[in-house]
């Protein structure tokens, strides 16, 4: 019933999805209408930008104002779209490329203003619309088209840089954990200010076949054994949290954000003399 | 009532685009333009607009397009190595039919080149700097008070073709201080954003591509009362993507004829003594102004010589220099480039005719001398016989 109901905020007529099956992409799509039904937001309202890559299709799929931009730039296309309209509900969708390869510098830049911006990053660790190439969150020594003998490079905690950027609500979630993800996202739209919600998925095609997890149910299940609460992580040393996915709300602080400052900013250059058109 | 006042190019850039309806800039500090920005974070917070110091250019160049999908006149300004990194987001805006203007004040190039320096030579890079076919409009004043009135010209182009345009300026004409009359209101045309105002709220999507009767520009949907969808992909009339050659061939047609079956209208150029004219000096942007006086002081020795200066640089106004090419016998070209119009203009100027470059690419103006002695020796060369 729930779910015949979510129907409603999608464009069936523009699917099927370019997802393959088994593709995390289609929960976290759902999560994202679930918790804008509990919000009770109209269409109208909601405007969704996303920039290039197989996660960033959602705003094909998906019955808002919706923007599909350029990679990397969906976050910069936002903050055009929400300082023009304040009023708009804006949602910025996107793989972990996207987010912080080609648009880190948007995404810390954003983080730093406070914009009031939900930024849900479809996490999967691989660029998967060009083919497995590793991203800036492949871990380690994983596999990728492009690291045939292993990435040596560090990854990126997308949790940790949204927070030392200066995100004031910032939340990870995998696709395993649906209700969870859909609390997170409802949280951060409802949150004033910068709002990132870091959703671990599947991208068994690429990440799981170079990897030796090529079926899409054993992802999920790795997500499930994995995840630890952040209240119990906090207990644990840095050495047993090797390899976990540690999930939670890792930040939600009340902060002035970039539009309530603008505002007062704009008081301020009335005041000092009159404008003259 | 008109008002003098002491203006600078980029100042002038700056207010015009306000009077314009301009509400939104984005934009990175760069020489020779960063006035332009300091004039908009000034005023715009003072008449509800907004201005954004973004990151880099690339959002720069993003924020103002999202804006104004979402309803508000937007603009950016940049100069070379900025306008650069923005053109990627050019070709979103053709593709997406975004009312844009994007300012690239030059100065020489390329790479850093000549920051604190005139150059003209993102003549093409105007034209054809984002990858594929695309419309474009692109116009370059050559005084303080031509920035002013252009500029507005910019923004009601964006919005009646609802295309990025390039507003080219130069580093002179950005740092010259010039008394300008600011025109009344009575004397100024400017044009709102058509967006369907009909569309409550709606059950359908809008279909912000529909061509439709009698409707030459599909008006912006508006968010909040619709929804709409626009994609960089080749997209139907609904905007969403697909990937049939045939749509894909119809959507690049349709968009270059936006432009091109109007180039009429669009196209503007200032004409000086061509009427019975032998040589046809042409040039445009600040180097204009020297071949304007090296013509007249021509025509004190006699010499039956003329200026033509495109205002409007794209659309290339080839029409009226084919007409202008029948009673010509020599061309004189002026600019700080090697020649990046002069290539265009040989295309309407056969061989038969004299042809002269006159381009300088060291950060210097052109002078009038520099042009007067390829006048002479031009004319000198016509008559030896
Ligand atoms: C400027 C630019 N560079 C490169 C590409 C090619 N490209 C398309 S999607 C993509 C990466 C996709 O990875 P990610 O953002 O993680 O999303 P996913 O496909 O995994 O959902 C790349 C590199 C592009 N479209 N534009």
């Amino acid at each position: 019933m729930k779910t015949a109901k979510l129907i409603e905020y999608l464009r069936v007529d523009r699917m099927p999805t370019v997802w393959c099956p088994g593709c995390g992409n289609g929960i976290i799509m759902k999560a994202t209408v679930d918790a804008i039904d509990r919000l009770g937001l109209s269409k109208s309202e909601v405007a969704i930008v996303s920039g290039i890559g197989c996660s960033s299709r959602v705003t094909g799929y998906l019955d808002f104002n919706t923007l599909h931009t350029l990679h990397g730039r969906a976050i910069a296309f936002a903050t055009g779209v929400k300082l023009a309209r304040p009023d708009m509900t804006v949602i910025v969708m996107g793989g972990d490329g996207d987010m912080l390869a080609i648009g880190g510098n948007h995404f810390i830049h954003a983080c730093r203003r406070n914009l009031n911006l939900t930024v849900i990053v479809f996490n999967n660790s691989i660029y998967g619309m060009t083919g497995g190439q590793y991203s800036p969150t492949t871990p380690t020594y994983a596999m990728a088209s492009t690291a045939p003998y292993g990435s040596i490079e560090k990854p990126f905690d997308v949790v940790d840089l949204a927070t030392s950027s200066g995100a004031t609500y910032v939340a990870r979630s995998t696709v395993y954990h649906y209700e969870l993800t859909v609390k997170f996202i409802k949280a951060a739209i409802e949150h004033k200010g910068m709002a990132v919600v870091d959703v671990i998925t599947n991208c068994h095609t690429y990440f799981g076949r170079y990897n030796k997890i090529p079926d899409p149910s054993e992802m999920l299940e790795q997500f499930k054994e994995k995840s630890i609460p952040l209240s119990k992580a906090e207990e644990l040393s840095e050495n047993e949290l090797k390899d976990r996915i540690i999930i939670g709300e890792f930040r939600k602080v009340e902060s002035p954000d970039f539009q309530e400052l603008y505002k007062q900013l704009q008081e301020k250059a009335r005041g000092e003399d009159g404008y003259k058109a | 009532m008109s008002e003098r006042i002491l203006l600078q190019g980029n100042e002038a850039c700056a207010l015009g685009a306000i009077r314009a309806g301009c509400r939104f800039y984005a934009g990175y500090p760069i020489t020779p333009s960063s006035e332009i920005a300091e004039v908009m974070a000034r005023e715009l917070p003072k008449i509800g607009g907004v201005f954004i110091q973004m990151e880099d250019e690339l959002a720069s160049a993003a924020a103002i397009i999202g804006a104004s999908l979402a309803g508000v006149k937007a603009m950016t300004a940049t100069s070379g190595p900025g306008f650069s990194l923005m053109q990627e987001a050019i070709g979103y805006a053709c593709m997406a039919e975004t009312p844009v203007v994007f300012v690239d004040v030059q100065r020489g190039g390329p790479s850093t080149g000549l920051p604190t320096r005139p150059g003209q030579g993102d003549i093409m890079q105007a034209r054809w700097g984002t990858h594929g076919d695309h419309p474009i409009i692109t116009l370059y004043p050559s005084t303080v008070e031509e920035v002013y009135e252009l500029i507005i010209e910019a923004f009601n182009l964006a919005e009646e073709f609802r295309n990025p345009v390039i507003f080219l300026m130069d580093e002179v004409l950005g740092h010259i201080r010039e008394s300008v009359t600011l025109p009344p209101d009575e004397d100024i045309e400017i044009i709102s954003r058509k967006s369907d105002e009909e569309f409550e709220e709606a059950e359908e999507i809008f279909l912000p591509f529909e061509e439709r009767e009698n409707v030459e520009v599909i008006p912006l949907a508006k968010m909040g009362k619709t929804r709409f969808h626009v994609t960089g992909l080749v997209h139907d009339e609904s905007g969403f993507p697909v990937g049939t050659s045939n749509i894909a061939g119809k959507l690049l047609r349709r968009l270059e004829n936006k432009i091109r079956l109007h180039a009429d209208r669009i196209i503007k150029y200032e004409e000086f003594m061509v009427k019975d004219a032998e040589i046809l000096v042409i040039a445009y942007g600040s180097v204009a102004r020297s071949a304007l006086r090296a013509v007249k002081m021509a025509r004190l020795d006699d010499i039956p010589v003329g200026l033509f200066r495109p205002i409007t640089i794209w659309p290339f106004p080839f029409k009226r220099l084919k007409e202008l090419s029948k009673h010509i016998s020599g061309v004189v070209v002026a600019e700080m480039n090697l020649g990046q119009v002069a290539r265009e203009v040989s295309r309407v100027f056969k061989s038969r005719q004299h042809f002269e470059l006159v381009s300088r690419v060291d950060g210097e103006l052109i002078s009038p001398s520099e042009i007067l002695d390829a006048i002479t020796k031009m004319y000198a060369g016509m008559t030896e016989f």
